[in-house]
Order: C-alpha cells, then sequence, then structure tokens
C-alpha cells in the first residue's frame, strides 16, 4: 500500500470509509447465503451494517485508534512525544490531536456548524408553517425537518458545545495541564461529526429523513422508513461521545486539581461541569438502550414494542425519559457554571451562596432522576405515577430558584460591567425564569392534560433551551473567546446580536404560549385557520432570529482573524486561566499553580486565588471595595 | 472613598421598587387575566382546569416582574460608570437568613399549588354520582389517521361510526384503544387528552355542557397525516342524541356483515355487490359498510376523511367525493383508491391518504367499494 493510504489521516481514513461499505456489502451478502435466505442483496440489510460499521473503519482510518490497538497488541507503543498536542497551524484542527485546548474549539466550532444546520431547518419549518396548508415542503418532509432539527440541536450542539466549552477552559480553571485521558476526549469529538453527518445524511434514505421526533416513540419509529436508523444509530454514536467525556470530566475533576484547590474552592462552572458528568454517565446509556430496543425490534424483530406479541409500548418511554428528562439538566447545568463566572467577573463581586450554588447543583442532579414521567401525564401509564411526579417536578423549581435569587443578589450592589457576555446573562436571567415557570405550569397534572403535545410546550422547551441554555452559551463564548482565540471580539456587533437576539426570541416563542393553550397541536404541518395570524407573525419573528445569528456568526470568523489582540485577563478575573497567557501556552501552565482561596474574591483587598511561585495571581490592581461605609486601606 | 454607589438612598429605591413591582404585576395579571387562552369551555372539567390556569398565572406574574425589576434595577444602579473600570463591589458572601426564606418560600408555595392541582385533578377524572343519568361508555378507536367510536346501541346491539356525537349534560367515558402506533385523542373544548396506545386501554370522561360541534384532535404525531387527523365531535340534546343513536342502530345492523374479508355474507345493500370481473369465487362485500367503517384488516374507513351524502359522512380532511367523483369512469376511482399519492386534487396536501388500501382490501371488497362510489355519486 503506498505509504498515503498507510498513515493515519484523511485519506486513509477516506478508503477505509470505501473498505467499510465493501465489508458491509459482504458480510450482508454472505450471511444471506449462508442462511439461504433470498433475494441475496437486501439494500436495508446492506445499510444496517453500513451504519454501524463505517464510522468504525473511518475513526480507524482516521487515527483515533492507532495508539490503543498498538498497545493491544503489544507492539511497541510510539513514545509521546506531545506530537499530537497542540495545533501547528489551521490544518491541526481537522485531524486527531490530544490537547484539550484544540479538542475544545474542534467541539464548539463543529457544535456552531450544526447549530447553524439546525437553524436553517427551523427556518424551513417556519417558512412551512407562515400559512395554513401546504407551502413548501410534503408532510414527510416536514416530519423529517423537525425531526432532525431537534435531533442535531440537542444532540450535536447543546450537550457538545457545553462539552467544548469545558473542555478548553476547565483543565485550565483547576489548574491541570490537560483532561486526564487525552486520547479518550480526541475520539470522544471525533464521534461527533460522526453522529452529525449521519443524521444530516438521513435525508438522502429511501423513504425521507426519520420523522418521529426527536423522541423517536415506539410504535411509529419502529415501523417507519429506514431513515429512523440513522437516528438510531447516530444517537449511539453521539451517546458514546457524551459517556466518554462526562468519565474524562469526572476523573480530571477529582484528581487533577492543583494543589489547594478543595472542592469548595473550585469555580462554579467546574462543579456544574462535575454534576452534569454524573448525570450523563448514569443516565445516557438508557437512551443508548431504548434506541437499541428500536433498532432489536426494527432489524431482527424482537417485539419489545409490539404489544400483539407481549411488547409494551410504554416502556419505550420510560426508558427514553429516563435520560431525556436529566438531559435538560445536562443542557442546562453547565450554562449556570457559565453564568456564576460571568456574573461573578463582570458585577466585581463574589458569588452570593457559593456553597448553597454547589448544593443545589447535587440536588438537582438528585431530583433530576426522579421527575422522568412528567413527560408522560397523559401517555396512558399507571395513573397514581403522575401525583409523585407531579411533586418532584414542582420541589425541582426549590434548587433551581436558590440559583436564580443567588445570582440576582450577586449582581445587586456590584459594578456591573454591562457587554455582550454580561448582557446575555442577564437575558438568561429573565427568559430562564419565564421557562422555569411554565416549566412549574406544566408540574400541575390538570393543565397539562390540557396542554401537553400543544405548542405551550414548543415555547416552555424554547424558553429553557434558547433563552436559557444557547443565551449561556453565547455569553460563554463572547467571555472566553479573547482566552480562546487570542483576540477581542467586536463589542458593537455584541450587543446588536444580543438585542436582536433577545427581541426575535421573545416575539417568536411567547406567542407560541397562547396558539398553544389555545389548542393548536404540535408537530403539525397544517393547521387550523384560526391560528393562521399568530403562526404568520411567529414565522416573521423567527427569520429576524435567523438573521440575527449572522451577526454572530459574522463577528465569530472576523474577530477570529483579524480582531485586536486580547491580553492575557482583560476581564481582571481571579480564576486561573486567565492567570496565562490568551491563548494559554502548549502545557498550560509553566509552572502549576497553589490554590490559597476562593475563586470569587472580589472587592476583598488583598484577596488572590492562586500563587505562581509565590507571587499571587491579582485581578489587576486591587481597589476599595465600594460601598463599605468603613474606609479601608489598599492593599 | 467614595460616595455610596447607585446614587439614592436605599431604602427609597426598595420602596420604588415596591410600588413599581406592585403596579407591574397586577397590571399583568389583568394582561394574563384578560387574555383569550382557551377554547370555548364545553365540558364540567374545563372549568376548574381554567381557573387552575388563573391561579398560577397569579401567581407567576409576581415572579417574573420581580426578577426582571431586580436585572433591570441592577442595570440602572449599578452599571460600571466612566471611571470606575478598575473598581470593585462589595465582599458579600452571602446571608444565611435570605438564604434560608428563599428555600423556604418557594416550597411553600409549590406544595400549595400542589395540593390544589391534586384536588383539580380528583375533580375532573372522579364518576358521576350515581343519582345521575348512567354513564355513557364510547370506544374510541385510533388509526393512521383516523378516529372511529363504538357505542353500545339502542338495543344493546354495537354501532360503530366515524362520528362523534354525544349527548349533553350526561357523563361519557372514553375506553381509548389504538390499532397502530400512539395517537391521541383529544378535544380542545373539553380540555382533555390521553394517548391512545397500541395494547392498552386509556380513556378520561367528560360531561359535555355545550350544544355545538368542537374539534377532535390527534395530540400524538403518528405519522404522515398526523397533522391532518381531524374531526369533530358534536354535542346534541339527549333526546335528539337518543335518536341518533337509533337511527344508526338501525341502519348499521341492517347489513348482514359490516366488515369482515367479504367470504362469509351476502351483502343485503342493493346498490352494492356486483360481482367483480371474472373467476370471482368469493361473495361480493358490502361496498358501504367498507366506506363506512374500514374492514378487520385493517383498512381505514373512507367515511373517517372524506364526505359523502350517500354514506352520511360530513368530515372534509381529504376531498369531498360529493364533488370530485361524478364523471370519473370507476376504473379512475379504482387507481385514486390503490395508488392515492398519483393524483392530488388541488389544495389538498399530498402523503395522507393510506396507500395500504390494494394490501388490506380483498379483490372484491376493493371493487365493491369502487362500484358502490360509482353508483352513489352518479348523477
Amino acid at each position: 500500500m503506498p505509504m498515503i493510504l498507510r498513515r493515519p489521516g484523511w485519506n486513509r481514513a477516506a478508503s477505509y470509509v470505501l473498505l467499510g461499505i465493501a465489508f458491509s456489502y459482504a458480510l450482508s451478502i454472505g450471511a444471506r447465503a449462508l442462511l439461504s435466505y433470498g433475494p441475496l442483496l437486501d439494500g436495508e440489510s446492506v445499510l444496517r451494517i453500513a451504519l454501524i460499521a463505517v464510522p468504525f473503519f473511518f475513526l480507524i482510518g482516521l487515527g483515533c485508534f492507532t495508539y490503543w490497538f498498538r498497545w493491544a497488541a503489544g507492539a511497541p507503543t510510539v513514545p509521546e512525544d506531545h506530537s499530537g498536542h497542540g495545533a501547528k497551524s489551521w490544518k491541526s484542527y481537522f485531524y486527531p490531536n490530544t490537547d484539550h485546548k484544540v479538542i475544545g474549539i474542534q467541539y464548539v466550532v463543529t457544535s456552531f456548524f450544526f447549530m447553524f444546520v439546525g437553524g436553517l431547518m427551523a427556518m424551513l419549518i417556519r417558512a412551512e408553517l407562515a400559512a395554513p396548508g401546504r407551502q413548501f415542503v410534503d408532510s414527510n418532509a416536514y416530519n423529517g425537518l423537525f425531526s432532525v432539527h431537534a435531533s442535531l440541536l440537542i444532540f450535536l450542539f447543546i450537550i457538545p458545545v457545553f462539552a467544548g466549552l469545558a473542555n478548553f477552559v476547565l483543565p485550565l480553571m483547576i489548574g491541570a495541564p490537560d483532561m486526564a485521558f487525552p486520547r479518550l476526549n480526541a475520539l470522544s469529538f471525533w464521534l461527533l461529526p460522526v453522529a452529525g453527518t449521519m443524521m444530516l445524511l438521513s435525508f438522502f434514505a429511501p423513504g425521507g429523513s426519520f420523522a418521529s421526533g426527536w423522541t423517536a416513540y415506539a410504535t411509529l419509529s419502529n415501523t417507519s422508513p429506514v431513515g429512523q436508523e440513522f437516528f438510531t444509530i447516530g444517537v449511539q454514536f453521539a451517546g458514546a461521545s457524551s459517556i466518554a467525556t462526562a468519565l474524562n470530566f469526572l476523573v480530571t475533576i477529582i484528581t487533577m486539581r492543583a494543589p489547594g484547590m478543595s472542592f469548595f474552592r473550585m469555580p462554579l462552572l467546574v462543579w456544574a461541569n462535575f454534576s452534569t458528568s454524573l448525570l450523563v454517565v448514569i443516565a445516557t446509556p438508557f437512551v443508548a438502550a431504548s434506541q437499541f430496543f428500536v433498532l432489536l425490534d426494527r432489524s431482527l424483530g424482537f417485539n419489545f414494542f409490539d404489544s400483539g406479541q407481549g411488547g409494551d409500548v410504554l416502556m419505550y418511554q420510560h426508558v427514553f425519559w429516563f435520560y431525556s428528562h436529566p438531559a435538560v439538566y445536562i443542557m442546562m447545568l453547565p450554562g449556570f457554571g457559565i453564568v456564576s463566572e460571568v456574573l461573578a467577573v463582570k458585577s466585581r463581586k463574589p458569588v452570593f451562596g457559593y456553597r448553597m450554588m454547589a448544593f443545589s447543583l447535587l440536588a438537582i442532579v438528585a431530583l433530576g432522576f426522579t421527575v422522568w414521567a412528567h413527560h408522560m401525564f397523559v401517555s396512558g401509564m399507571q395513573t397514581w405515577i403522575r401525583v409523585p411526579m407531579m411533586v418532584t417536578t414542582a420541589i425541582i423549581a426549590v434548587p433551581t430558584g436558590i440559583k436564580i435569587f443567588s445570582w440576582l443578589a450577586t449582581m445587586w450592589k456590584g459594578v456591573l460591567k454591562l457587554d455582550t457576555p454580561m448582557l446575555f446573562t442577564m437575558g438568561f436571567l429573565t427568559m430562564f425564569v419565564l421557562g422555569g415557570i411554565s416549566g412549574v405550569m406544566l408540574a400541575m397534572i390538570p393543565l397539562t392534560i390540557h396542554v401537553s403535545d400543544t405548542y405551550f410546550i414548543v415555547a416552555h422547551i424554547h424558553y429553557v433551551l434558547f433563552g436559557g441554555s444557547l443565551f449561556t452559551i453565547f455569553a460563554g463564548v463572547y467571555f472566553w473567546f479573547p482566552k480562546m482565540t487570542g483576540r477581542m471580539y467586536d463589542e458593537k456587533l455584541g450587543k446588536l446580536h444580543f438585542w436582536m437576539t433577545f427581541i426575535f426570541f421573545n416575539l417568536t416563542f411567547a406567542p407560541m404560549h397562547v396558539i398553544g393553550v389555545q389548542g393548536m397541536p404540535r408537530r403539525v404541518a397544517d393547521y387550523a385557520e384560526q391560528f393562521a395570524t399568530w403562526n404568520l407573525l411567529i414565522s416573521l419573528a423567527a427569520f429576524g432570529t435567523g438573521i440575527s445569528s449572522l451577526i454572530f456568526a459574522y463577528n465569530m470568523v472576523a474577530s477570529w482573524r483579524g480582531g485586536p489582540r486580547a491580553d492575557a485577563n482583560p476581564w481582571r478575573s481571579l480564576t486561573l486561566e486567565w492567570q496565562v497567557s490568551s491563548p494559554p501556552p502548549i502545557f498550560n501552565f509553566d509552572e502549576i499553580p497553589t490554590v490559597v482561596g476562593g475563586p470569587y474574591e472580589y472587592g476583598v483587598p488583598g484577596a488572590v486565588h492562586g500563587v505562581f511561585g509565590g507571587t499571587p495571581a491579582t485581578a489587576g490592581p486591587t481597589h476599595d471595595p465600594a460601598t463599605t461605609g468603613a474606609p479601608s486601606t489598599p492593599a | 472613598m467614595e460616595e455610596r454607589r447607585g446614587g439614592r438612598n436605599s431604602r427609597t429605591v426598595v420602596i420604588e421598587m415596591f410600588v413599581l413591582g406592585t403596579i407591574a404585576s397586577l397590571a399583568g395579571i389583568a394582561l394574563g387575566l384578560a387574555i383569550e387562552w382557551f377554547p370555548e369551555q364545553a365540558s364540567t372539567q374545563a372549568g376548574p382546569i381554567d381557573t387552575l390556569w388563573d391561579v398560577l398565572v397569579i401567581c407567576s406574574v409576581p415572579i417574573f416582574v420581580g426578577v426582571v425589576l431586580i436585572v433591570v434595577y441592577a442595570a440602572l444602579l449599578f452599571r460600571q460608570r466612566p471611571g470606575e473600570e478598575s473598581l470593585d463591589g462589595p465582599p458579600i458572601h452571602g446571608n444565611t437568613t435570605i438564604e434560608i426564606v428563599w428555600t423556604a418560600l418557594p416550597a411553600i408555595l409549590l406544595v400549595v399549588l400542589c395540593v390544589y392541582a391534586y384536588v383539580v385533578m380528583r375533580d375532573i377524572e372522579k364518576a358521576p354520582a350515581q343519582a345521575a343519568t348512567p354513564e355513557m361508555k364510547v370506544d374510541v378507536f385510533g388509526e393512521q389517521f383516523a378516529w372511529t367510536f363504538k357505542y353500545a346501541g339502542a338495543d344493546g346491539k354495537e354501532v360503530t361510526t366515524t362520528q362523534l356525537y354525544l349527548p349533553q349534560g350526561r357523563s361519557v367515558k372514553f375506553d381509548v384503544h389504538s390499532k397502530d402506533v400512539i395517537h391521541d385523542f383529544w378535544v380542545p373544548a373539553f380540555r382533555m387528552k390521553i394517548d391512545a396506545v397500541p395494547g392498552v386501554t386509556t380513556g378520561y370522561r367528560v360531561t359535555p355542557t355545550k350544544l355545538g360541534a368542537f374539534p377532535v384532535v390527534c395530540a400524538e404525531l403518528c405519522g404522515l397525516g398526523h397533522a391532518y387527523m381531524r374531526q369533530t365531535a358534536r354535542v346534541l340534546p339527549g333526546a335528539k342524541f337518543d335518536a341518533w343513536l337509533k337511527k344508526e342502530t338501525a341502519e348499521s345492523n341492517a347489513p348482514a356483515d359490516g366488515g369482515g374479508s367479504g367470504a362469509t355474507g351476502a351483502s343485503g345493500a342493493g346498490d352494492s355487490g356486483k360481482s367483480a370481473g371474472g373467476g370471482d369465487k368469493t361473495a361480493s362485500a358490502d361496498g358501504k359498510a367498507i366506506f363506512t367503517k374500514g374492514n378487520d384488516n385493517g383498512a381505514t374507513a373512507c367515511g373517517s376523511c372524506h364526505a359523502l351524502a350517500d354514506a352520511g359522512s360530513e368530515e372534509g380532511i381529504g376531498p369531498n367525493l360529493d364533488e370530485v367523483l361524478p364523471g370519473q369512469p370507476p376504473t379512475e376511482i379504482n387507481a385514486s383508491i390503490v395508488d392515492p399519492e398519483a393524483k392530488i386534487s388541488a389544495g389538498k396536501p399530498g402523503g395522507v391518504m393510506p396507500g395500504n388500501y390494494k394490501d388490506v382490501l380483498s379483490p372484491a371488497e376493493l371493487e365493491a367499494v369502487v362500484t358502490y362510489l360509482a353508483d352513489s355519486t352518479k348523477k
């Protein structure tokens, strides 16, 4: 074989993909010949094998497994020369890399790519819904659009973009040189484009893409065309990526904190990702299981969900939601972490009630596992289960409320720098409260009987995931942009982006509460005439939201290429990631810091968080706390 | 040392915020109660649910107003002004009392709301008192993409129909079933819904209070035609309903065999049942029965979606057959049933009508339906 096909990389990956396709044909035809099934060539069978096998061929070709294979085979492993560490040019981002900072950027950029694709689908959905009747797409394409829209934005955007931000920031925050398992980290990332590509390719499947929603309820999902399996199998890759990353975070946080960084000296972003990772490792296997059931039903006739054969249709929903409710917190807790960081720095005050903030995260983790069946109030499950689930669902608002109130108290009396990250954080506070309120309403069984499966739910989920998660993601991206790229973003464009997003977001999703309660079901390509006016307004506002995201894209690209150079610590932050250069040196710290105090001691004269070789890391010159009555001496 | 930031006496600020918050909350609540959120109330269940909503709105508005007010005031009072670029806020780390308060108060409020919601739930789901008129049972069957309804007829015989008629003021218990995937039987005007789940009988009860026609909506994604799975519930005065049921009972039991494969009974309906082309061994099927009820092999009743005066169906999801069929030769009707996507009526979306009629109808049944349609729409 020529050298170019033997060296790990894209050429080998491409040739291995062809090999994988050949393998899928061979296995399918061979097995069918052996078992004398006719006809020998069965397209669906080949496709099914290919969906599972080809990604592995691709990843092996790219070199994600090279080290482990050599090690497992007893061959001499390549001595770690850190050649796969750090980016040498932009090309390095297209190869497996073990540097958490490179992986973090790979994650964030890939996730945002899928955000724009998923967002584009939202535009198509709104174009179809602009008027009753059929506009652009037929029912099949429409059902496919909203299914892929949700799947991409959940599994390929919100969950991984948080993992990406944390990948970059978290090791720096705890004073670690990298993540605990750098090669696993690289593999986790490369599973994502595999999952995302698979979901997008489903549009080319015979019978169209998967069209049973991101919830993929049986029995619709195990009787629909083969496009469904692009979801069923794609989720396995996205889920495996999630689980591996979460394990990585847990081990990193538990074992690699700098000397002196006790758990209660960790920044809240670290706490948030610790909690999230616990949720991920416990819950994600359940969604994997639910999709394996569907796959086995579809491909091998297991009858898990065929009620005529002793199957249990409702079991799918229990298993699915046992992951997918905690998944809502997987998509929210890292955002809580970002908000705590941004608010403390931009308000120049310690986070109010730090310990309660940490404990409330853990309370949400625990309670998050006790509420799943509130998605099933009208599913026909045992009726008594609804009552305890209603109570736990309402009570989970208490730790969430503690966080909201503590953030408000953190801002109060601070010195608020109202720049883009702060604006998005404050936008988050107001919008997430609305999402939380409609969440409490939805806990109330009698109301849910009426509004479940309506646009009220659509409004609620978007206030939580857009007004909640996405606002924190924007805040985090703007906040750490200088650290990640070494450049400053354009503040004017950032603010324009915020105000456009904030206004159009509300115009888009607030009216959905109204049409939902009035009786418009969700997931419909056509609707009754009475909802026409609202839907037209919603569609117009949605296009505005879409345009606002283009401002963001332009700002990011232009600033990354030609923005002014960023200082090491432009925000005067105390946490460790800001104590190194922007972007950070290849191994993060020339000298591992010693942590001597809390991460948010703003306004405390002379307070420091980390010490480098005896030099305190300070947030610039220290100053008098603002509103203390007693005179204080400058440190 | 600088002056107190925020520029104003904090007591004044708190009073101002309190007054403003109260005014904004009252305005918000007034708006929240003024908006016509719900469709009309057509059942005894609707009232308690709508009241619960009002209570939730009243509790929610002040919380939202409070949070927004604090965020806005913080931005106005405490924003960084020129010259304050290196200033820090006061090092306040927390306050145990206030943290206990904002843990306990929401918890108490939430528990109270849960208790109230539980009472409402018991209220809307309880069986009617014994003294009232006996509860009526209706079996609801969901299938892609239509609802059919089974009543206990006037003389104890079963009546299956695609029309949902209900008596005013009498409690109705729906037993909900599914023939294929999960659907959801929802009448927004009644406020109640439940999934139709294969292999499970689910249900709820309502007492219709208002005469009129109300949309029946499928609320659970069930496939291509999900958006079009809409029918109508009609509430009649008790006497009129009894008359309707009696008429349906008579009609439905007049033909010897409603559905079936057509192998068992000879058709009693005069205008259908011409024998199929050549070498037809089975007795002819009843085209009208298949049109109104479907068959046991999984064929959806045509009348669930198509209006046809002769069969008494009034639904409008698919094309009105009284309008589109006259003038069509039987071969064309046959083609439209076997392959619905080949020719789509103007203004109708494709992909809705089941494409499985060629599989689930026997040749004799298909022939019978075509003949029935051709005959009944002949001008």
